[in-house]
């Protein structure tokens, strides 16, 4: 009943589209119907296009998420656990914060050119802040009497760190995690379209100077997909890290 | 074992405490909420400085937290992300003990506090009375010579905290721990101190310090018994009303 209730509303309104092409109404090249899409989609997934773009999608955003995340967590740690280091350090991050990613695509092509470096640039910054505020957030807001009583049981400051603060923040640095790599996913599309030439992003676009839409349609099918099930995976290892926690 | 001279707390908190606690002995704070005696356990926990005076346990100057006093606080502050033998093994592992002996020790004191079956729980699944029993347990792990609880018992039911009494005094005749021990419990004192320690209200001091010369387990029916409650029912009213009477001309 759930799985019904659950997929009546998109069935509904694939056989609507559907129907709204198929009476002529619509130029196929503006908008092609669902059933043209899902055979592009075949057709694009069994040539190996498919395949090999997401999967170069897919490792610029490990490749960007690594770096990017990578930099952040011991940053964050460090700023959440040293009050004197979070004052010296949150006020660039504050400013360069608000800055989307974007934003920084005509500067990265400048430094890195074109390809790959730029791209890995835009995501591990993309993905940076996320992961270095919730970071920063989970540490300073791990109960102080953890820490007293971790001392008072005689922790070094490194079993401190492992044991108590990095523990005690990871549900935060999780949360980060996540929107980090949604951050991630928005920008290796953008970044495909303007500095790459290869990748779901790069596909569309050319896709677009086909006039072939079905092909973009396929493609953004794809990306949604791919999020989709990154994110379950996420939100699985979530549940399993944070087993120790309260559900109420 | 603890000797506290002229500990002033900035902030009003605590006013020229003095107090000796012996070796082996069990002593109690009692006061009315508010009047510092928490404050006091923290200073000798090394959790929070004394503006003034001396504080020294062992014959040692207390300027930091360590595992020779072994702190079980009122909000059991178990570490959620770790199992019960795991946090019964946390001061044991920071101590770099080899892991055969800590497996041997953590197994021991589930079985002394009857935890066994809960040894790969998680605090949250586990009942209030039976966080205090693992962190009761923790505290052991390090056999630390001092004892410090701060209102451990207060947030349990009246039969567990019965039940949990008459296990640290258990604990107390088998190892015999010097324990200092905060409640604004008036019975609970008479059952489990040697001495109870009065405390004035804000800032806190010592207002007088009654011993409780009873044999244990001690009967609360008992005329001495009933005595010693009358009396340290005077002395804790007489200064809840002085401090209700301060917050009101505040």
């Amino acid at each position: 009943m759930k799985f019904a209730r659950a997929v009546a509303l998109p069935l509904v309104c694939l056989v609507v589209w559907e129907i709204v092409c198929r009476t002529g109404r619509v130029s196929p090249a503006v908008l092609p119907a669902p059933s043209r899409v899902a055979r592009k989609w075949i057709e694009y997934l069994v040539s190996g296009e498919l395949p090999r773009d997401a999967i170069s999608s897919l490792s610029r955003i490990a490749v960007g998420f690594l770096i990017g995340g990578g930099l952040a967590l011991p940053l964050g740690l460090w700023m959440g656990a040293r009050p004197h280091v979070y004052e010296a350090v949150n006020p660039i991050v504050q400013l360069l914060r608000p800055i989307p990613p974007i934003a920084f695509i005509p500067l990265s092509i400048l430094w890195f050119g074109l390809g790959n470096p730029p791209a890995f640039f835009l995501i591990s910054l993309g993905a940076f802040f996320p992961v270095l505020l919730n970071t920063v957030a989970g540490v300073r807001g791990v109960d102080s009497i953890y820490l007293r009583a971790a001392r008072s049981l005689g922790a070094s400051e490194g079993a401190l760190f492992r044991r108590v603060l990095l523990p005690g923040a990871l549900p935060q640095i999780l949360a980060g995690i996540r929107v980090g790599i949604g951050v991630a996913f928005i920008v290796v599309i953008v970044a495909e379209m303007i500095a790459v030439n290869e990748g779901l992003g790069y596909r569309i676009l050319e896709a677009r100077e086909f006039f072939w839409s079905d092909k973009i349609l396929a493609g953004m099918i794809t990306i949604g997909l791919l999020g989709l099930c990154i994110d379950a995976g996420v939100s699985r290892l979530n549940a399993r890290l944070l087993r120790w926690q309260r559900h109420d | 074992m603890i000797e506290l001279r002229g500990v002033r707390v900035a902030f009003g908190a605590l006013d020229a405490v003095d107090l000796d606690v012996g070796k082996g002995e069990l002593v109690c704070l009692l006061g009315p909420s508010g009047c510092g005696k928490s404050t006091l356990l923290n200073v000798v926990a090394g959790f929070v400085p004394a503006s003034q005076g001396s504080v020294r346990v062992a014959g040692a100057n207390v300027t930091k937290p360590g595992p020779e006093r072994a702190v079980v606080f009122q909000e059991y502050a178990l570490f959620p992300w770790l199992t019960v033998e795991q946090n019964v093994a946390f001061g044991l592992r920071a101590r770099a003990t080899p892991a055969a002996d800590i497996a041997a020790r953590v197994a021991a004191l589930l079985e002394t506090m009857s935890l066994r079956d809960f040894a790969k729980s998680w605090p949250k699944d586990l009942s209030g009375g039976m966080r205090q029993r693992v962190a009761l347990a923790r505290a052991l792990a390090l056999d630390a010579p001092v004892l410090l609880m701060d209102e451990p018992f207060g947030a349990l039911d009246a039969l567990t905290r019965r039940n949990l009494q008459d296990e640290l005094l258990r604990i107390f005749v088998e190892r015999r721990p010097t324990i200092l021990f905060v409640t604004h419990g008036i019975e609970e004192s008479l059952h489990l101190a040697d001495r109870v320690v009065v405390m004035t209200s804000r800032p806190g001091s010592v207002k007088r310090i009654v011993p409780v010369p009873l044999a244990r387990p001690r009967d609360p029916t008992s005329a001495e018994f009933v005595a010693l409650q009358a009396r340290l029912t005077t002395l804790v009213m007489e200064e809840q009303a002085r401090h209700v009477r301060e917050e009101l001309r505040r």
